[in-house]
């Protein structure tokens, strides 16, 4: 239905446009249930029903944008964009030609849907409770549409409409102990949600244990593929940005000068195709499959806007205006899942990271703490909770000199997030075992 | 517009034990010059409703951007069957609670007058300061922006409550970076995240000092390329407004806002090493820190009359002389744990739900002026301009990192260095409060950029500080 409406209003400002004028929308809409658990309870819940239209209008090599919110109401909605073409109009003489403008002329529709099948989100929250039982659980469900469409006044259109579920929680034992997971999907499963809370009730047993203080220091140390994704996200800072390598402010400047490397266990692409973001982008360039990062340790590529591929004439690689990574994958490696504590043998478990930073960017040096369940393991034992740490590292030594292995097997994580949207974000990525992890408070 | 929102409101006539809308609509438009090209221009016109049922105990809402009559019918129909699902299975039984029916009007600084947005001056200002940071082939990177923002709210209730509230915000910002033999350094004006935020009009880009920023804060980061890293050790610590707005924030605003302390973001923002029986007893910190909560300084970013659940804004006191004393917990949170607390029911717009949220949290000046906590130091490190910042889900051990440091060696301010952190813990950093600076040394800052929430909000905080001086603070600065 929302496709329809997008067509429709499509047609109805393109129609509008004056001679030599050219336009582009970009629809972004949810109608998303977002329940907030504490203590097993619901803490919020609420259902939140957005639809934006981006209106980009061009002249020559003049163009002025302006995002709008709809009603969904295709009478009035019209008569609203209308009225942004009037505004936009009388503002585009007020803007230079911009030197740097590349539109997409290469027409490519495209669409892709998957069709709500979730059963209703209050069923979703009886089936969380009943689950949970009278364990500590906090944390947030988040379920609905969420749509994303693309049209120029050339005659492009690309849709992509996904129903999922996303629910994000922690198990508490006490204080700081706790177990964190997540999972989303199209389907809802209520087996996988017993199974999935029955797991991490198991480990609180752990997390009663009796904590252990580290001091500062190295320690060999496990990380999940969730605390990976911690490190990793953090090259999204700019790091796989072309336009941030340009201009000297990239982490990833040392590596693309062969100053640094990685480990050869190490790649990273961006695989669009394997992701769940749209695979087109707010001026309709289309995302090849994939697009390499790192190879085997080596610098490999960024991503490219299309504002930066004119800027320095070069081939965009159709990445959005920010050129971070939605979909980022890192190779597996071949440390088998079940030998990770024999493997690690005394050192301590990370399983999530938090609150990172640079602490100095040209050196991709990081700082940030451990959280929820980490322990210490001894001999390959899992001996004793940790009370939580900072770490201060440079990724070109974890994932560089000091990485051992990586494990065979992947996970796909997929953002919680929701900063003015639900994010559709997601990364594939292995766990990490490393020699020495450098700890400081 | 508003008038509308309201009739059609009333018009619903919902039969429930309490019912309350929230229309916010925000409008923007950034003007930017990078690298001598003019950015594209962009504006965001965004509005919505959210509409709050309490019923028989339970609690819902809904907000959507149908602002029809039957958008809002349809919201309210979705808010009351969440209060009918919740009922029962939530954290706090609204039975017998009373939120608050306010009345009036709020317009901050600026709001009742035309801004002369002239796009071709304020592009022509950002182009003179774009073209005054490029005089040496080492800078390599530059880019220069202003950002406008008018938002109007209206908080209406089913039984009478109206309050309309009208703000403008002006948001600026310059960064310049310098490359050289391999090495980059960034320098600002108030922060690489527009730290020089504020409510107001036009006037906010001479108070940020934009004009002639653009050579100055170039030169300043070529002293930077050439400075040595910051020498690592255990020193006194003089901290700049621009770096204690992110320390007031993370170590103070985070740790005693009441939802953190109740647990409800355990499983995002963290929780708090505060706990609720330490409010009234709890020394935070030297007799010298004196923090309050004021939503009503005006020229501040995060000004208001009421926040978004009705309270009106009041200047509250959350530590004196070092004791802590009040939360940060709006009025729910001060209903579900039997404290008192302050205005800071707050949303990022009208598509989330309020939650405890800063405002305006700031320091009160001292009588230490900035010469003399320089005079009294006999060896330290001076701070400006956050750049890294990193603390622990308890909102404990800290480690934060700036643009710009300089010695200060036997009372006098010394060499500049790069690179320049420090780490620390909140239950102890407080106490080495050495001195507090003076009116003079304070600057307006803050941030539109505070994440918290599930669903997330990013949120706009104002923090007003003098320059502060700490005492045996470990620092460091980066790799050789």
């Amino acid at each position: 239905m929302m496709r329809q409406y997008f067509d429709a209003i499509a047609a109805d400002v393109f129609a509008s446009l004056s001679p030599g004028e050219q336009a582009t929308l970009w629809l972004a809409g949810e109608t998303s249930d977002f329940v907030r658990f504490n203590h097993a309870k619901v803490r919020q819940a609420g259902e939140v029903k957005q639809l934006y239209m981006t209106v980009h209008l061009l002249l020559g090599q003049k163009h002025v944008s302006q995002k709008i919110a709809l009603a969904g109401i295709l009478v009035e909605d019209s008569a609203s964009l209308h009225q942004v073409l009037v505004d936009l109009r009388s503002i585009i003489d007020e803007v230079a030609d911009d030197p740097y403008l590349l539109m997409n002329t290469e027409l490519q529709s495209t669409e892709h849907y998957e069709f709500n099948l979730l059963p209703p989100t209050e069923q979703m929250v009886a089936d969380i409770m009943k689950a949970v039982g009278d364990a500590d659980l906090v944390g947030i469900l988040a379920a609905g549409p969420v749509f994303k469409g693309f049209a120029n006044s050339l005659g492009q259109r690309n849709w992509h409409e996904v129903a999922s579920w996303n629910f994000n929680w922690s198990l508490y034992s006490h204080g700081d102990k706790a177990v964190k997971r997540g999972a989303a999907g199209t389907r809802w499963d209520t087996s996988a949600l017993k199974a999935a809370i029955a797991e991490a009730r198991s480990q609180l047993a752990l997390l009663a244990r009796p904590a252990k203080t580290l001091s500062p220091g190295s320690y060999r140390a496990y990380l999940t593929p969730t605390a990976v994704s911690e490190l990793v996200g953090m090259l999204n800072w700019g790091g796989f940005s072309e336009r941030e390598m340009r201009s000297k402010r990239s982490s990833l400047l040392k590596l693309a000068s062969s100053e640094a490397r990685f480990s050869p266990l190490l790649s990273l692409r961006e695989n669009t195709a394997a992701g769940l973001s749209p695979a087109f982008q707010r001026e309709g360039f289309i995302k090849p499959d994939y697009v390499a990062l790192v190879q085997e340790g080596r610098h490999a590529g960024n991503l490219v806007s299309p504002r930066t591929a004119r800027e320095f004439g070069i081939v965009s690689n159709g990445a959005s205006g920010g050129e971070e990574s939605e979909s980022l994958d890192m190779a597996a490696g071949s440390l088998p899942k079940v030998d990770i504590l024999k493997a690690l043998g005394t050192g301590i478990y990370v399983s999530n990271l938090w609150y990172l930073n640079f602490s100095d960017r040209a050196a991709c040096r990081i700082t940030g703490m451990t959280r929820f369940a980490c322990f210490w393991v001894k001999n390959g034992e899992i001996v004793a909770p940790l009370d939580v740490m900072r770490f201060d590292d440079s990724l070109f030594r974890l994932l560089g000199s000091e990485l051992e292995a990586l494990t065979a097997e992947r996970e796909l994580l997929v953002d919680p997030g929701s900063y003015e949207a639900r994010s559709t974000a997601s990364q594939h990525l292995p766990g990490a075992l490393v020699r020495s992890l450098n700890l400081v408070l | 517009m508003l008038e509308q929102i309201e009739s059609r409101f009333r018009a619903l006539n919902p039969a429930v034990d309490f019912c309350s809308l929230r229309y916010v609509e925000e409008a923007n438009e950034t003007l930017s010059v990078r690298q001598g090209v003019a950015e594209p221009l962009s504006r965001s016109l965004d509005r919505g409703a959210i509409i709050t049922v309490l019923h028989q105990g339970g609690c819902g809402y809904a907000a959507t951007s149908d602002l029809s009559t039957a958008g809002l019918q349809a919201a309210l129909d979705r808010a009351r069957q969440w209060a009918d699902t919740s009922r029962g299975r939530a954290v706090f039984d609204f039975t017998g609670y009373q939120p608050a029916r306010p009345t009036g009007h709020y317009a901050g600084p600026g709001v009742e007058v035309a801004l002369d947005w002239n796009r071709k001056q304020l592009t022509e200002l950002l182009m003179a300061e774009d073209a005054a940071s490029q005089f040496d082939p080492r800078i390599v990177d530059r880019t220069v922006s202003v950002g406008r923002l008018d938002v109007t709210q209206l908080y209406i209730t089913h039984d009478g409550g109206s309050v309309a509230q009208r703000f403008r915000a002006l948001v600026p910002g310059l960064v310049v970076t310098a490359f050289a033999n391999g090495t980059a350094q960034t320098r600002s004006l108030g922060g690489q995240y527009n730290g020089y935020c504020r409510q107001g009009g036009l006037e906010i880009l001479a108070q940020a000092g934009l004009v002639g920023a653009g050579r100055r804060v170039a030169e300043e980061a070529l002293v930077l390329l050439a400075a040595p890293n910051c020498p690592t050790g255990n020193r006194d610590l003089l901290l700049l407004p621009s770096q204690m707005m992110l320390q007031i924030h993370e170590s103070i605003g985070h740790p005693l806002e009441l939802d953190r302390i109740l647990g409800d973001e355990r499983n995002y923002a963290g929780t708090s090493f505060v706990k609720p029986e330490m409010f009234g007893t709890y020394q935070y910190g030297s007799a010298l820190l004196n923090v309050t909560y004021d939503p009503t300084r005006s020229n501040e970013f995060a000004s208001f009359g009421w926040d978004d659940d009705g309270t009106p804004a009041q200047k509250v006191w959350l530590i004196e002389d070092g004791l802590l004393k009040t939360p940060l917990g709006g009025a729910i949170s001060q209903a579900r744990a039997g404290l008192l607390g302050v205005a800071t029911s707050r949303a990022c717009s009208w598509n989330r739900a309020p939650i405890d949220r800063m405002a305006n949290l700031n320091i009160e000046p001292g009588d230490t002026s900035l010469a003399s906590m320089i005079a009294s130091v006999e060896r330290g490190v001076l701070m400006d301009t956050n750049v890294s910042w990193s603390i622990d889900d308890s909102r404990n051990k800290f480690q934060f990192g700036c643009e710009y440091g300089q010695l200060i060696e036997n009372g006098e301010l010394k060499g500049v260095v790069k690179n320049p952190g420090y780490r620390g813990i909140s239950a102890t950093f407080w106490l080495s409060l050495k001195a507090v600076g003076d009116d003079a040394s304070v600057d307006v800052m803050g941030t539109p950029f505070c994440g918290k929430g599930e669903p997330n909000q990013s949120l706009r905080v104002g923090h007003a500080s003098p320059a502060c001086l700490f005492g045996g603070v470990d620092v460091f600065g980066g790799e050789a």
